[in-house]
């Protein structure tokens, strides 16, 4: 079964690509079809995990065995991998079925349906592997397929652009993973993880010479993994790819910059809490990136304008929740966020996909607002997203997020703490961007530049996907939040290792009620400001125009690789040429030598005048030498 | 076995060569089939000899010995794991430029044709002699057919390009034949079992391992002597570039492995940092330059001598992951390399340019050649699931055991990698059509595909299945290690 789960959406990808001559109603229904099945799969694997405790490792065949170098292609079902198969392989099929009618005027719909499940494909053996190895295979074909999906209208000079970035800044995270796995190798021996994971105990005060400088092995290991870790959940720094990303069509969005391929850092870190477990450096710095990206990516997410960079932000931002969670060893709690986020973000840009839709292909918030009537089932459907993803009492987000804001609490560390305390700011913020982009869109008057009657709700074959999302969002917090993080769960087992085991705070009551106060007072705020009173912040941000540039601008991060990297690295690519091998090696080594011997042999042919007195005179200088010399010896 | 296989691989292609210059066949197309069939003949030859071929036998293989000039060189052939996949690589390229290059050499096409057949000939020599006087005569007469190929049937700077492809590769080889006559007195045998039993005295090794190394880092080709790359690349018609890329900078590579380390071990050691130093500036310098080019054509050479960066990188590893991966990555450019040349080719013989200014949007007419395109550009940048990644990975893991700053500097140029392909794949492929001959281009026709199918699935299949190359070579690679770091303990007992 686990064979069909994975093989199926490569059939798919396969099919529907070489099968374009089938018609586009074919590729489309197939490929949702295969998906569809390959999510109740993976369903059923959950559950007969969780009943009957089935889990096993499934090995297909070696893929590569250089020496001690080994690594197989494998299926590999723990309690982690069953919930990350669950979460891309239903998310995906609602984004295949959802595509079905939102890519209903685009030409090349085989194309995508196949790189949709291509990614799929490349998602799944990512999450089933027992190695490191099938890992990178996977963590780099799903950026393959980012790349290919963010450049799906290649026509778009944006796009294209975006499409290379997004696999460069991943490059340099890969950079890093790489760099883990060779040290894992070099150290362990193996590339296995559960024959890594049983070696790390031996090797916790092992230290490495890097540059003279000594530093602890398992640091230096979480350090590396972690680069990688933050390159593909764009973590700050190298998070500029994200919002770019979003050039591509908005269910790639949905599925890849949201619920999936983005969260693999997560997994990734999680994965690795055995050797992560043993660093509490690494770990410390894991939390400070993740509190840094979500608090950056929250205040940039406050004064942008395009709907689905809004969003972008606002997944950065969520991502950041996830690894400070993870940072504060709540690796549990991390992959409870990952699950609930995954509904709750896909609805809402599969919604800002229906509102786009509606709108005609407007993406600017500034040209919406009053339409809730017009499009009442997106509308709602956008009020539940936006809803969980504040934290919103009883709803998905509200279980995860105020649980990973009270494990830091009570991690009882420093970092811990600052992490609660950012982790309260953000949820305010998050709640603050979230309503000025429901209100903006939906409510105050309408500005859009095409008359209001065009204005349409989106076919039933995009809605209830959405709605089959919303459900996600509204009770995946509340169903699942005792299997997952309930403090006598033993639903994990050892896919997630704990060093110590935390003993159990209470928290102060003050505090478990001060998100969800702060989240909910925001919601009349937001209305006030951003539609009863837009003119108070039109004033203010005339006042403070610096800072909101810096925010608009995302903090001149762009600006800053522009000119610090980008042309650099060009200026000294051209140098190199047109200096180094131009103007040094040729000129002195092939042309140089060249031009010697014509320059001799130019000499040389002077002396063969054909004048007898050229001859004659050489000779009588010749003669005249030798009787000098004869005469002075 | 008593029938000479050997031989008969090596010369098959040449006689097929003379077959057409004494009978010479009335029409074009009477020589096409002539030289396709001996070189698809060869081809089956190769695999049947692969098949054949005892992958867990430590030694040499199908041995065929014969004085020639009698107690001085013996006509020594043999093979290992290493080396029956370069003649199977050999023999499988042949064929392909003999297709690819019918439609476009307008000119002297018979004569091209047994200038490749010839050059089919030295090549797979090289890839079997034993002895180091027959080595060199293969791997020099190489020069010839190639100078040739570049000189009559190039572009515009054909004379140029191949007079500077001659003086550098000449330079090298005639050192190299300073050090054969060198080691035929010191050893008394040219014969290269034999050396490698008698080991050359350590004084003489780390001379004479330069004098080979020049030939070799010449031909590979290494910074700073890789200026001939681009040029001849750019001159050279596609099939030659094809044969350049995929086979002739294979030989340097082989060289390294079956002659330097093997004969010179103690030179091989002393020198590693020398090599690795050049094969880091190799990766880095020419990824950035490769990054500029205007011209696909320079822009594939660049990306060559950054790839086989990787090739020497790995070898002088002296570890079982390094040489592997070395070995993986020859044969892997080989491939890719090739397959690229091809589409480059196949964007010349429609627009009569290189420049990838002149192109852009080319998806939207050749959807085909486009997917192909883009199939090998990933392939290029390392993108795991092809064969580019597992020659690059495995180099990287066996570097890293030996110096982790070389393989943090290593690694860093997979990423230049990535930016230099994909940016030629969004410059040609993507965007807006600029140019309106663009809209006039028909996509690749059937053989073209066919070519480029097959390049394809096997790069994609020997990425997934490497083993199919791994095992063969990994008796012969465990020997070489071994070989080597008994030599260098011998030594060590020795001196104290």
């Amino acid at each position: 079964m686990p064979y069909f789960l994975i093989f199926l959406p490569l059939i798919s990808a396969l099919v529907t690509y070489f099968g374009k001559f089938l018609g586009n109603k074919f590729s489309q229904v197939f490929s949702s079809f295969l998906i569809t099945v390959s999510a109740v799969i993976s369903v059923i694997i959950f559950y007969r995990g969780l009943v009957f405790n089935e889990y096993d490792n499934h090995i297909i065949f070696e893929w590569i065995r250089s020496g001690e170098f080994i690594a197989n292609w494998s299926i590999n079902i723990d309690p982690l991998s069953s919930v990350m198969l669950v979460v891309v392989t239903s998310v995906s099929a609602i984004v295949h079925i959802y595509s079905i009618g939102y890519m209903s005027s685009d030409p090349h719909k085989p194309r995508f349906m196949s790189y949709l499940s291509l990614f799929t494909f490349a998602m799944l053996t990512l999450v089933a592997s027992d190695n490191f190895l099938q890992l990178f295979f996977g963590w780099e074909g799903v950026g393959l397929c980012s790349y290919l999906l963010i450049g799906f209208w290649y026509k778009r000079e944006t796009a294209n652009n975006a499409a290379i970035k997004a696999f460069i800044v991943n490059r340099i995270g890969d950079f890093g993973l790489a760099i883990g796995i060779f040290l894992i190798f070099y150290f362990f021996g193996t590339i296995n993880y559960n024959e890594v994971f049983t070696l790390i105990p031996e090797f916790k005060s092992e230290t490495i010479d890097f540059l003279g400088v000594k530093i602890n092995l398992i640091t230096v290991i979480c350090f590396s993994l972690f680069i990688g870790a933050m390159g593909k959940s764009a973590q700050f720094l190298l998070h500029t790819w994200l919002p770019d990303a979003m050039e591509g069509p908005t269910p790639v969005s949905a599925l890849i910059h949201a619920a999936t391929m983005v969260t693999a850092g997560v997994f990734l870190v999680v994965k690795c809490s055995p050797i992560y477990e043993y660093s509490t450096q690494a770990l410390n710095f894991v939390a400070v990136v993740g509190m840094i990206t979500a608090i950056f990516a929250a205040s940039i997410a406050l004064v942008q304008n395009d709907i689905k960079k809004i969003i972008a932000y606002s997944t950065c931002s969520q991502l950041g929740y996830m690894f400070f969670a993870a940072g504060v060893g709540a690796y549990q709690v991390a992959m409870f966020h990952l699950f609930t986020h995954a509904f709750f973000k896909a609805l809402l840009f599969l919604g800002a996909g229906s509102v786009i839709h509606a709108f005609n292909d407007e993406q600017d918030i500034r040209n919406m607002g009053g339409v809730w009537k017009k499009i009442p089932m997106t509308c709602a459907l956008m009020l539940i997203g936006t809803l969980a993803l504040t934290g919103f009492p009883f709803l998905s987000g509200f279980y995860s997020k105020d649980a990973i804001i009270e494990y830091a609490y009570i991690s009882g560390t420093k970092v811990g703490s600052y992490a609660a305390f950012i982790g309260i700011i953000t949820a305010f913020l998050t709640s603050v961007y979230s309503w000025r982009l429901f209100f903006k869109t939906f409510f105050g008057d309408y500005k859009g530049k095409e008359k209001i009657d065009t204005i349409h709700e989106s076919p039933m074959v995009m809605l209830i996907p959405l709605m089959a999302l919303s459900l996600g969002a509204l009770f995946s917090g509340y169903i699942f939040k005792d299997l997952f993080i309930g403090l006598s769960s033993k639903f994990w087992q050892d896919s997630i290792f704990f060093l110590n085991l935390k003993d159990e705070h209470t928290v102060p009551l003050w505090f478990l009620l001060t998100t969800p106060i702060l989240v909910t007072t925001a919601i009349p705020v937001s209305y006030f400001y951003f539609i009863k009173k837009p003119e108070i912040l039109v004033s203010f941000k005339k006042t403070n125009y610096p800072l909101y540039n810096f925010l608009l601008n995302k903090w001149y991060i762009d600006e800053l690789y522009e000119s610090l990297i980008v042309r650099p690295i060009k200026k000294i690519g051209y140098f190199f040429w047109k200096k180094g091998d131009v103007g040094v090696i040729d000129r002195f080594g092939p042309d140089g030598v060249s031009r010697l011997i014509k320059n001799l042999s130019n000499k040389a042919t002077k002396f063969q005048s054909g004048f007898i007195y050229d001859y004659a005179f050489v000779m009588l200088i010749g003669l005249s030498l030798l009787i000098t010399y004869f005469i002075i010896k | 076995m008593n029938f000479p296989i050997l031989s008969s691989i090596i010369f098959l292609p040449l006689l097929g060569a003379l077959f057409i210059m004494i009978f010479k066949p009335k029409n074009n197309t009477g020589v096409v089939y002539i030289s396709l069939f001996t070189s698809i003949a060869n081809f089956f030859l190769s695999l049947f000899i692969w098949w054949s071929f005892d992958p867990l036998f430590d030694g040499f293989q199908f041995l065929e010995e014969k004085n020639w000039i009698s107690g001085f060189i013996k006509f020594k052939l043999g093979i290992d794991g290493i080396s029956v996949l370069f003649i199977v690589l050999t023999a499988f390229i042949a064929p392909i430029c003999i297709i690819s290059c019918v439609n476009s050499i307008k000119n002297r096409l018979r004569e091209f044709l047994i200038a490749i057949l010839i050059l089919e000939t030295f090549m797979i020599g090289v890839f079997c002699s034993l002895d180091l006087v027959i080595f060199y005569l293969f791997f020099e007469a190489g020069l010839i057919p190639m100078f040739l190929i570049i000189g009559i049937w190039g572009g515009k700077r054909r004379v140029y390009s191949a007079y500077k492809f001659f003086l550098y590769t000449l330079l090298g080889s005639v050192l190299m034949l300073v050090a054969i006559i060198a080691i035929y007195t010191l050893t008394g045998t040219t014969d290269v079992t034999q050396i490698y039993e008698i080991k050359i005295p350590i004084q003489y090794q780390n001379i004479l391992w330069l004098a080979f190394f020049s030939s070799f880092a010449v031909k590979l080709p290494m910074w700073p002597v890789h200026t001939w790359l681009p040029d001849a690349h750019v001159e050279a018609p596609t099939a030659g570039s094809v044969i350049l890329a995929a086979i002739l900078l294979k030989m340097a590579g082989y060289g390294f492995l079956r002659f330097s380390i093997g004969m010179f071990p103690h030179g091989s050691e002393y020198f590693t940092p020398l090599v690795f130093t050049l094969s880091l500036i190799a990766i880095l310098y020419t990824s950035l330059v490769a990054l500029m080019q205007d011209d696909m054509k320079k822009l594939i050479a660049y990306s060559s001598v950054a790839h086989m960066g990787y090739v020497t990188l790995g070898i002088f590893t002296f570890t079982k992951q390094g040489i592997e991966g070395g070995m993986f990555q020859m044969i892997s450019h080989g491939i890719i390399s090739a397959a690229l040349f091809l589409c480059v080719g196949v964007l010349y013989d429609r627009m009569q340019t290189r420049d990838i200014r002149s192109y852009g949007g080319v998806v939207n007419y050749l959807p085909k050649f486009s997917l192909i395109f883009i199939i090998f550009t990933l392939a290029s940048l390392g993108l795991p699931g092809t064969t580019g990644f597992i020659g690059e990975f495995l180099v990287l893991v066996g570097t890293f055991t030996k110096n982790y700053l070389a393989a943090v500097l290593a690694t860093f140029g997979v990423v230049l990698g990535a930016a230099y392909m994909l940016w030629l794949a969004k410059r040609v492929i993507f965007g807006k059509v600029t140019n309106e001959s663009v809209t006039k281009l028909t996509d690749v026709n059937k053989s073209e595909l066919a070519i480029l199918a097959i390049l394809a699935l096997l790069t994609i299949g020997l990425g997934f299945y490497p083993n199919l190359i791994l095992n063969t070579v990994d008796t012969s690679v465990n020997s070489l290690i071994s070989n080597y770091q008994n030599n260098l303990a011998s030594v060590e007992v020795n001196s104290r």
